[in-house]
């Protein structure tokens, strides 16, 4: 009992829980299916999806980076288990329906092979004893042989690496132990291995390795690493990786060390949102990175979704037909969703659309009303001034965060670092928004 | 756009349809609407309470009227239609069956392009309502907790849809080789499930025994998984709620407590 908490506890700063990607039944005599849009199982008092079982192998480790509760030099209780009793649990909590599947990360006790060797035994008596075939994710270790690395990936559906800091020189300062090699290297050979086994798949029972791909993670708001340089990695994750996801965690400090910020700091949760917003649109609605910031801003709009802010800077194109703009031009219109550009494609088709029916297909015209032409009708009559619409974009909470930062007039200092977290706009940027265009 | 054909006396009374509560029972009333040119103000199913104001019509259940008005669905309007209609009928719609009535009555007139119509007011009330019975559907697959009664997975839910039949090929397909009973004490049916087979049958109650000890230990380390896994910095009620609506909650192992062992013959049921 105790156990387990240790260990949910260590492994829960952990961002993704996801059990998407995969789609199998259980074998006769076996156990277990995943669907491939995958089903959270609960919701834990942070609002977060419980799907899996997520925990570590174990707590130990010889590693002392700086950002981590489990540094060596902490001073936590520490547990582990052993292969076999972690296989029972997991298999007792799926018959009842608890969880999805099992999240296994570890800490390195040891070598980063003997590490991986013990994971690799735990999803083998999944896999082959209990004929277990629902999901598993698996992280790898950085530093690990690439042979169990693919033995890992053989036996898990999906496989990640955490890159932690966004760039080389964070991780250099905060997590000595790792290198960036340590870390591209595994996420290179998991991408070889995928590619392979799709090559693979001409042959109907070829082993699969991690059908669900990989995923990383980044800490935001640890280090000074500006929303710029984290989306263009990002995008080159995607791009040159073929990552499935890139997950974002604001840094909740849980060690007091000089290079971080102090314990008690709340964790930049409107950064977090922002970066996940702008990771949509660099995955679904064809935008990329660079496009998402001015010339020579560095950040996001703290009080933006980056979407509206990308139509704001954009008013040339706008107000646009509904019924006749193409499919890619649909998706930049706030308010308009993947699933809903995808329906007035279709339903256009029909007969021509009215703001009635765009309300009807799900289209937020809350938001849309500033940028479409329904059928030859503008929503208003005289298109709004770029501050005006600025503060109708953002939802009620947005602006009275946005108000509270802006009223007071404030001395703008260029050479202070700001804090990450809902920091202010500066009146210049905000001046520029304003401008006629 | 909710033009209805021509029907000599449609209005001129307040009529009600009084049929079955089956499917085949609601395309007998279309048939009937059909055949007698009439469209009720009404169609109830059989547990109604009779209103003596208005004609009640019993619609008696004739397969083979049935089956003509299932065959011309597919073919007059769209096989997507048939089943957008075959799932509405399980959903918790506000009279369904006449939304689905005044459906039939325009997809019969417009064809297959009928769906497409967005702004349509049958239309769209036909498609959110199984948008929410398959979201609930999809939710339930997650959120409902078995409990291993002497080797049986047994669960009791509450959901406002029929969804038992979703739940079916779902379990079925993740636990083959396990025995399993889903009490719906809503719709006071049940899923009952034994390898590689399963029906669902009506059943008025359903109470779970107290659970053994190993249930209460897995119970236990379940809740202690769940409390632990929260950031609370990062606590967000309102987050929770939206995504795990508490209508759900008295069910679920994380938010119930198990009575002690001496008083555990009373039992918690989910």
């Amino acid at each position: 009992m105790e156990k387990l908490r240790i260990l949910s506890d260590a492994a829960k700063y952990d961002v993704a829980c996801t059990s998407s990607g995969a789609q199998k039944s259980a074998r006769r005599g076996g156990i277990g299916s995943a669907e491939a849009v995958g089903i959270c199982h609960s919701f834990a008092g942070d609002g977060r999806c419980i799907s899996l079982l997520k925990v570590l192998q174990t707590n130990a480790c010889v590693y002392d980076c700086a950002y981590c509760v489990n540094r060596r030099s902490n001073d936590t209780r520490r547990a582990s288990f052993a292969p076999r009793e972690l296989a029972e649990l997991t298999i007792a909590f799926y018959r009842r329906n608890y969880i999805e599947g099992l999240f296994l990360s570890s800490g390195v006790s040891g070598t980063p092979d003997a590490a991986t060797e013990t994971m690799i035994e735990t999803l083998r008596i999944l896999r082959e004893e209990y004929r277990f075939s629902g999901y598993i994710h698996a992280k790898a270790i950085p530093g690990a042989d690439a042979a169990l690395v693919r033995r890992l990936g053989m036996l898990a559906d999906r496989l990640s690496v955490n890159i932690e800091l966004p760039s080389g020189a964070s991780l250099q300062r905060l997590a000595p132990d790792k290198t960036k090699a340590a870390i591209l290297g595994p996420m290179g050979l998991i991408q070889g291995g995928i590619h392979e086994s799709r090559d693979l798949v001409r042959f109907r029972h070829a082993p699969k390795f991690a059908p669900a791909g990989q995923s990383t993670q980044m800490i935001v708001g640890a280090t000074n690493e500006s929303d710029r340089q984290i989306l263009t990695l990002t995008s080159a994750l995607y791009t040159r990786y073929q990552l499935k996801r890139v997950f974002y965690s604001a840094y909740i400090p849980v060690n007091e060390a000089r290079a971080l910020p102090p314990v008690g700091t709340p964790p930049p949760l409107w950064r977090e949102h922002r970066l996940y917003q702008a990771d949509w649109l660099l995955r679904f609605y064809g935008f990329s990175s660079e496009e998402l910031f001015d010339k020579t801003e560095g950040r996001l709009h703290p009080y933006l979704d980056p979407k509206c802010h990308w139509a704001l800077r954009h008013r040339e194109i706008f107000p646009m037909e509904v019924n006749r703009a193409p499919y890619e031009l649909l998706l930049r219109v706030p308010g308009v969703g993947v699933k809903s550009a995808w329906r007035i494609t279709r339903a256009r088709r029909a007969a021509a659309l009215t703001w009635d029916a765009l309300a009807k297909i799900g289209v937020v015209t809350k938001r849309a009303r500033h940028f479409l032409i329904a059928n030859g009708k503008r929503y208003f009559d005289a298109p709004a001034a770029n501050e005006e619409l600025l503060l109708d974009l953002m939802s009620p909470r947005e602006r009275t965060l946005y108000r509270q930062e802006t009223a007071p007039v404030r001395q703008l200092s260029l050479f202070e670092e700001e804090i990450p977290t809902l920091s202010p706009v500066e009146r210049k940027e905000l001046s520029c928004l304003a401008a006629p265009m | 756009m909710s033009r209805r054909p021509d029907v000599k006396n449609a209005a001129d009374a307040a009529l009600t349809y009084r049929y079955d509560g089956s499917f085949e029972g609601f395309l007998c009333c279309v048939f009937e609407s059909y055949t007698s040119h009439e469209i009720p103000t009404a169609i109830i199913g059989p547990d109604a309470p009779e209103g003596s104001l208005f004609d009640v019509k019993e619609i008696s259940t004739d397969e083979e009227h049935a089956a003509r008005v299932a065959r011309s669905i597919p073919v007059r309007i769209s096989p997507a239609a048939d089943d957008l209609l075959r799932h509405a009928f399980l959903t918790c719609l506000p009279e369904k069956e006449l939304v689905m009535l005044r459906f039939l009555q325009q997809g019969y007139r417009y064809g297959a392009r009928f769906l497409s119509f967005a702004g349509n007011e049958e239309v769209w009330r036909l498609t959110e309502a199984v948008k929410r019975l398959l979201h609930e559907a999809h939710l339930l697959k997650g959120f409902i907790r078995f409990s291993d009664q002497s080797g049986v997975l047994v669960t009791t839910i509450g959901p406002k849809n029929f969804v038992l039949p979703f739940l079916a090929h779902h379990f079925a397909a993740r636990f083959p080789e396990e025995h399993i009973l889903i009490y719906d004490e809503i719709h006071h049916a049940a899923l009952v499930y034994r390898p590689y087979e399963s029906a669902i049958i009506p059943m008025d109650d359903f109470r779970a025994a107290p659970p053994d000890e190993e249930e209460r230990k897995f119970r236990a380390l379940w809740r202690s998984f769940y409390d632990t896994i929260e950031i609370r910095p990062r606590h967000n009620e309102k987050c929770r709620m939206t995504l795990m609506p508490k209508r759900y909650w008295r069910y679920m192992t994380e938010f119930t407590k198990d009575a002690p062992p001496e008083m555990a013959r009373i039992g918690t049921g989910a």
